[in-house]
Protein backbone atom coordinates (compact mmCIF):
# COMPACT_ATOMS: atom_id res chain seq x y z
CA UNK A 1 0.00 0.00 0.00
CA UNK A 2 1.25 3.48 -0.82
CA UNK A 3 2.56 5.99 1.89
CA UNK A 4 -0.03 8.56 0.55
CA UNK A 5 -2.88 5.72 0.41
CA UNK A 6 -1.71 4.98 4.21
CA UNK A 7 -2.37 8.94 5.31
CA UNK A 8 -5.57 8.86 3.37
CA UNK A 9 -6.59 5.85 5.24
CA UNK A 10 -5.95 6.77 8.30
CA UNK A 11 -6.68 10.11 8.05
CA UNK A 12 -9.86 8.54 7.38
CA UNK A 13 -10.29 6.64 10.40
CA UNK A 14 -9.08 9.41 12.58
CA UNK A 15 -12.28 12.26 10.69
CA UNK A 16 -14.41 9.09 11.12
CA UNK A 17 -14.06 9.16 15.76
CA UNK A 18 -14.71 13.05 15.14
CA UNK A 19 -17.38 12.76 13.27
CA UNK A 20 -19.19 10.24 15.79
CA UNK A 21 -17.87 12.90 18.57
CA UNK A 22 -19.28 15.57 16.97
CA UNK A 23 -22.51 13.44 16.66
CA UNK A 24 -22.81 12.87 20.28
CA UNK A 25 -22.45 16.53 21.31
CA UNK A 26 -24.97 17.43 18.84
CA UNK A 27 -27.56 14.58 20.73
CA UNK A 28 -26.39 15.89 23.90
CA UNK A 29 -26.85 19.72 23.65
CA UNK A 30 -30.23 19.28 24.21
CA UNK A 31 -29.77 17.80 27.68
CA UNK A 32 -27.14 19.49 28.82
CA UNK A 33 -27.47 22.91 27.42
CA UNK A 34 -24.07 23.13 26.21
CA UNK A 35 -22.21 26.31 24.76
CA UNK A 36 -23.94 27.64 21.89
CA UNK A 37 -21.31 27.03 19.34
CA UNK A 38 -22.27 23.85 19.53
CA UNK A 39 -25.66 23.86 17.40
CA UNK A 40 -23.30 25.34 14.48
CA UNK A 41 -21.73 21.62 14.74
CA UNK A 42 -24.06 20.10 12.59
CA UNK A 43 -23.02 20.85 9.20
CA UNK A 44 -19.34 19.80 10.94
CA UNK A 45 -20.40 16.76 12.09
CA UNK A 46 -22.05 15.78 8.34
CA UNK A 47 -18.69 16.73 6.37
CA UNK A 48 -16.50 15.24 8.98
CA UNK A 49 -18.54 12.21 8.18
CA UNK A 50 -18.95 12.28 3.72
CA UNK A 51 -15.37 14.60 3.16
CA UNK A 52 -13.05 13.32 5.68
CA UNK A 53 -14.27 9.34 6.48
CA UNK A 54 -16.10 7.91 3.02
CA UNK A 55 -14.32 10.87 0.56
CA UNK A 56 -11.38 10.79 2.22
CA UNK A 57 -11.22 6.78 2.03
CA UNK A 58 -12.18 6.24 -1.49
CA UNK A 59 -9.58 8.77 -2.79
CA UNK A 60 -7.18 6.65 -0.85
CA UNK A 61 -8.15 3.29 -2.43
CA UNK A 62 -8.71 4.78 -6.12
CA UNK A 63 -5.44 6.32 -6.08
CA UNK A 64 -4.22 2.39 -4.33
CA UNK A 65 -6.61 0.09 -6.76
CA UNK A 66 -7.52 2.19 -10.02
CA UNK A 67 -5.68 0.71 -13.18
CA UNK A 68 -2.28 2.02 -13.78
CA UNK A 69 -1.73 4.65 -15.64
CA UNK A 70 1.74 4.18 -17.56
CA UNK A 71 4.54 2.10 -16.88
CA UNK A 72 6.51 4.88 -16.15
CA UNK A 73 4.00 6.96 -13.94
CA UNK A 74 1.58 3.91 -12.73
CA UNK A 75 -0.52 6.30 -9.99
CA UNK A 76 -0.44 8.96 -12.48
CA UNK A 77 1.23 12.14 -11.42
CA UNK A 78 2.70 12.00 -7.42
CA UNK A 79 1.82 16.05 -6.84
CA UNK A 80 -1.49 16.26 -7.59
CA UNK A 81 -2.60 12.99 -5.33
CA UNK A 82 -0.37 15.00 -2.20
CA UNK A 83 -2.44 18.37 -3.21
CA UNK A 84 -5.36 16.72 -2.92
CA UNK A 85 -4.22 15.15 0.47
CA UNK A 86 -2.79 18.69 1.85
CA UNK A 87 -5.96 20.76 0.15
CA UNK A 88 -8.63 18.30 1.15
CA UNK A 89 -7.25 17.99 4.99
CA UNK A 90 -6.84 21.62 5.56
CA UNK A 91 -9.32 23.02 3.47
CA UNK A 92 -12.11 20.56 6.49
CA UNK A 93 -9.85 21.95 9.44
CA UNK A 94 -10.25 25.00 8.22
CA UNK A 95 -14.09 24.79 8.05
CA UNK A 96 -13.91 22.62 11.60
CA UNK A 97 -12.80 25.59 13.33
CA UNK A 98 -14.36 28.75 11.22
CA UNK A 99 -17.68 27.35 10.88
CA UNK A 100 -18.11 27.10 14.88
CA UNK A 101 -16.42 30.01 15.28
CA UNK A 102 -18.39 32.22 13.02
CA UNK A 103 -21.03 31.59 15.55
CA UNK A 104 -19.34 32.98 18.76
CA UNK A 105 -17.77 36.05 16.88
CA UNK A 106 -19.44 37.42 13.49
CA UNK A 107 -16.44 38.90 11.70
CA UNK A 108 -15.33 38.80 8.87
CA UNK A 109 -12.60 37.09 9.14
CA UNK A 110 -13.96 33.76 9.60
CA UNK A 111 -16.42 34.31 7.22
CA UNK A 112 -12.90 34.75 5.01
CA UNK A 113 -11.41 31.67 6.66
CA UNK A 114 -14.62 29.86 5.27
CA UNK A 115 -14.34 30.87 2.19
CA UNK A 116 -11.09 29.99 1.66
CA UNK A 117 -11.98 26.23 3.20
CA UNK A 118 -13.68 26.29 -0.08
CA UNK A 119 -11.65 26.66 -2.28
CA UNK A 120 -9.24 24.44 -0.63
CA UNK A 121 -11.69 21.75 -0.82
CA UNK A 122 -12.89 22.51 -4.12
CA UNK A 123 -9.42 22.42 -5.93
CA UNK A 124 -8.55 18.89 -3.71
CA UNK A 125 -11.61 17.83 -5.94
CA UNK A 126 -10.07 18.42 -9.36
CA UNK A 127 -6.66 17.79 -8.25
CA UNK A 128 -8.15 14.25 -7.58
CA UNK A 129 -10.54 14.33 -10.54
CA UNK A 130 -7.37 15.41 -12.36
CA UNK A 131 -4.86 12.48 -11.36
CA UNK A 132 -7.80 9.84 -11.45
CA UNK A 133 -9.66 10.35 -14.59
CA UNK A 134 -6.65 9.11 -17.04
CA UNK A 135 -6.40 5.55 -14.74
CA UNK A 136 -10.44 4.41 -15.29
CA UNK A 137 -9.69 2.70 -18.51
CA UNK A 138 -10.74 -0.62 -19.94
CA UNK A 139 -8.45 -3.52 -20.16
CA UNK B 1 -11.89 -2.39 -15.83
CA UNK B 2 -15.03 -3.74 -17.77
CA UNK B 3 -16.50 -0.60 -19.77
CA UNK B 4 -19.59 -0.44 -17.79
CA UNK B 5 -17.30 0.41 -14.65
CA UNK B 6 -15.43 2.68 -16.64
CA UNK B 7 -18.68 4.82 -17.54
CA UNK B 8 -19.86 4.44 -13.84
CA UNK B 9 -16.56 5.85 -12.73
CA UNK B 10 -16.33 8.71 -14.90
CA UNK B 11 -20.01 9.58 -14.02
CA UNK B 12 -19.14 9.22 -9.91
CA UNK B 13 -16.05 11.65 -11.05
CA UNK B 14 -18.27 14.45 -13.01
CA UNK B 15 -20.61 14.38 -10.29
CA UNK B 16 -17.64 14.87 -7.67
CA UNK B 17 -16.71 17.78 -9.49
CA UNK B 18 -20.26 19.06 -9.91
CA UNK B 19 -21.04 18.07 -6.10
CA UNK B 20 -17.65 20.01 -5.23
CA UNK B 21 -18.30 23.21 -6.78
CA UNK B 22 -21.43 23.29 -5.58
CA UNK B 23 -20.83 23.17 -2.32
CA UNK B 24 -18.08 25.27 -2.62
CA UNK B 25 -19.82 27.81 -3.85
CA UNK B 26 -22.48 27.19 -1.21
CA UNK B 27 -19.64 27.39 1.79
CA UNK B 28 -18.37 30.57 0.46
CA UNK B 29 -21.69 31.93 -0.09
CA UNK B 30 -22.03 31.30 4.10
CA UNK B 31 -18.69 33.08 4.81
CA UNK B 32 -18.61 36.20 2.49
CA UNK B 33 -22.61 36.03 0.77
CA UNK B 34 -22.01 36.27 -2.99
CA UNK B 35 -25.92 36.09 -3.80
CA UNK B 36 -28.42 34.79 -1.58
CA UNK B 37 -30.68 32.17 -4.07
CA UNK B 38 -27.39 30.23 -4.25
CA UNK B 39 -28.88 28.09 -1.02
CA UNK B 40 -31.07 26.63 -3.28
CA UNK B 41 -28.42 24.70 -4.86
CA UNK B 42 -27.78 22.52 -1.50
CA UNK B 43 -30.68 19.96 -2.17
CA UNK B 44 -28.55 19.33 -5.41
CA UNK B 45 -25.08 19.33 -3.45
CA UNK B 46 -26.66 16.34 -1.41
CA UNK B 47 -27.63 14.33 -4.72
CA UNK B 48 -24.59 15.04 -6.36
CA UNK B 49 -22.66 13.76 -3.68
CA UNK B 50 -24.38 11.30 -1.79
CA UNK B 51 -25.86 9.38 -4.90
CA UNK B 52 -24.22 10.48 -8.28
CA UNK B 53 -21.05 10.47 -6.57
CA UNK B 54 -20.77 7.78 -3.52
CA UNK B 55 -23.37 5.30 -4.95
CA UNK B 56 -22.57 5.49 -8.86
CA UNK B 57 -18.96 4.59 -7.57
CA UNK B 58 -20.47 1.72 -5.45
CA UNK B 59 -22.16 0.45 -8.53
CA UNK B 60 -18.77 0.71 -10.75
CA UNK B 61 -16.63 -1.33 -8.31
CA UNK B 62 -18.99 -3.48 -7.61
CA UNK B 63 -19.41 -4.38 -11.27
CA UNK B 64 -15.63 -4.38 -11.54
CA UNK B 65 -14.59 -7.15 -8.89
CA UNK B 66 -17.62 -8.95 -7.50
CA UNK B 67 -17.16 -12.58 -7.97
CA UNK B 68 -17.61 -13.47 -11.72
CA UNK B 69 -19.30 -16.70 -13.59
CA UNK B 70 -16.40 -18.53 -15.44
CA UNK B 71 -15.22 -15.16 -16.77
CA UNK B 72 -19.10 -13.63 -17.35
CA UNK B 73 -20.44 -11.12 -15.24
CA UNK B 74 -24.10 -12.40 -15.16
CA UNK B 75 -26.64 -10.48 -16.65
CA UNK B 76 -25.07 -7.15 -17.94
CA UNK B 77 -28.27 -5.74 -19.42
CA UNK B 78 -29.29 -5.50 -16.38
CA UNK B 79 -26.42 -3.31 -15.03
CA UNK B 80 -26.70 -0.90 -17.79
CA UNK B 81 -30.14 0.14 -17.25
CA UNK B 82 -29.05 0.71 -13.72
CA UNK B 83 -26.65 3.36 -14.81
CA UNK B 84 -29.03 4.35 -17.40
CA UNK B 85 -32.48 4.96 -14.83
CA UNK B 86 -30.22 5.98 -12.14
CA UNK B 87 -28.37 9.15 -14.16
CA UNK B 88 -31.85 10.09 -15.02
CA UNK B 89 -33.27 9.81 -11.86
CA UNK B 90 -30.35 11.66 -10.20
CA UNK B 91 -31.05 14.66 -12.91
CA UNK B 92 -34.51 14.52 -12.34
CA UNK B 93 -34.21 14.55 -8.63
CA UNK B 94 -32.07 17.11 -8.78
CA UNK B 95 -33.70 19.83 -11.17
CA UNK B 96 -37.09 18.62 -9.19
CA UNK B 97 -35.36 20.13 -6.58
CA UNK B 98 -34.40 23.54 -8.07
CA UNK B 99 -37.34 23.98 -10.56
CA UNK B 100 -40.45 22.63 -9.96
CA UNK B 101 -42.50 23.39 -6.42
CA UNK B 102 -45.12 20.39 -7.09
CA UNK B 103 -42.85 17.87 -6.18
CA UNK B 104 -43.95 15.81 -9.57
CA UNK B 105 -40.10 15.92 -11.14
CA UNK B 106 -38.38 14.76 -8.01
CA UNK B 107 -41.52 12.01 -7.26
CA UNK B 108 -40.26 10.92 -10.74
CA UNK B 109 -36.50 11.02 -10.03
CA UNK B 110 -37.02 9.10 -7.10
CA UNK B 111 -38.88 6.40 -8.94
CA UNK B 112 -36.01 6.11 -11.62
CA UNK B 113 -33.50 5.64 -8.93
CA UNK B 114 -35.62 2.53 -6.97
CA UNK B 115 -36.29 0.88 -10.46
CA UNK B 116 -32.18 1.64 -10.91
CA UNK B 117 -31.41 -0.23 -7.53
CA UNK B 118 -33.90 -2.85 -8.41
CA UNK B 119 -32.09 -3.96 -11.44
CA UNK B 120 -28.73 -3.90 -9.98
CA UNK B 121 -29.64 -5.99 -6.89
CA UNK B 122 -30.76 -8.48 -9.38
CA UNK B 123 -27.67 -7.78 -11.66
CA UNK B 124 -25.70 -8.04 -8.28
CA UNK B 125 -27.54 -11.37 -6.04
CA UNK B 126 -26.28 -14.06 -7.87
CA UNK B 127 -22.69 -12.60 -8.04
CA UNK B 128 -22.18 -12.49 -4.41
CA UNK B 129 -21.51 -16.33 -4.48
CA UNK B 130 -18.87 -18.64 -2.76
CA UNK B 131 -15.59 -19.67 -5.14
CA UNK B 132 -16.38 -22.10 -8.03
CA UNK B 133 -20.30 -21.83 -7.88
Amino acid sequence: MPFITRLFIKSALLYFVAALIAALTLALNPLLALPGFVTALSPVYFHLLMVGWVTQLIMGVAYWMFPKFTREKPRGYTWLIWATFLLLNSGLLLRVVAEPMRVLQSTAWWGWLLALSALLQWLAGLAFVANCWPRIKER
Amino acid sequence: MPRLSCWFIRAALIYLTLGFTFGALLLWNKGVPLYPMLWRLLPIHIEFLLLGWTVQLAFGIAFWILPRFQAARGNVALAWLTFGLFNIGVWLAAAGSLIDPTGWLLLLGRMSETAAVLAFVRHAWPRVKAPGV
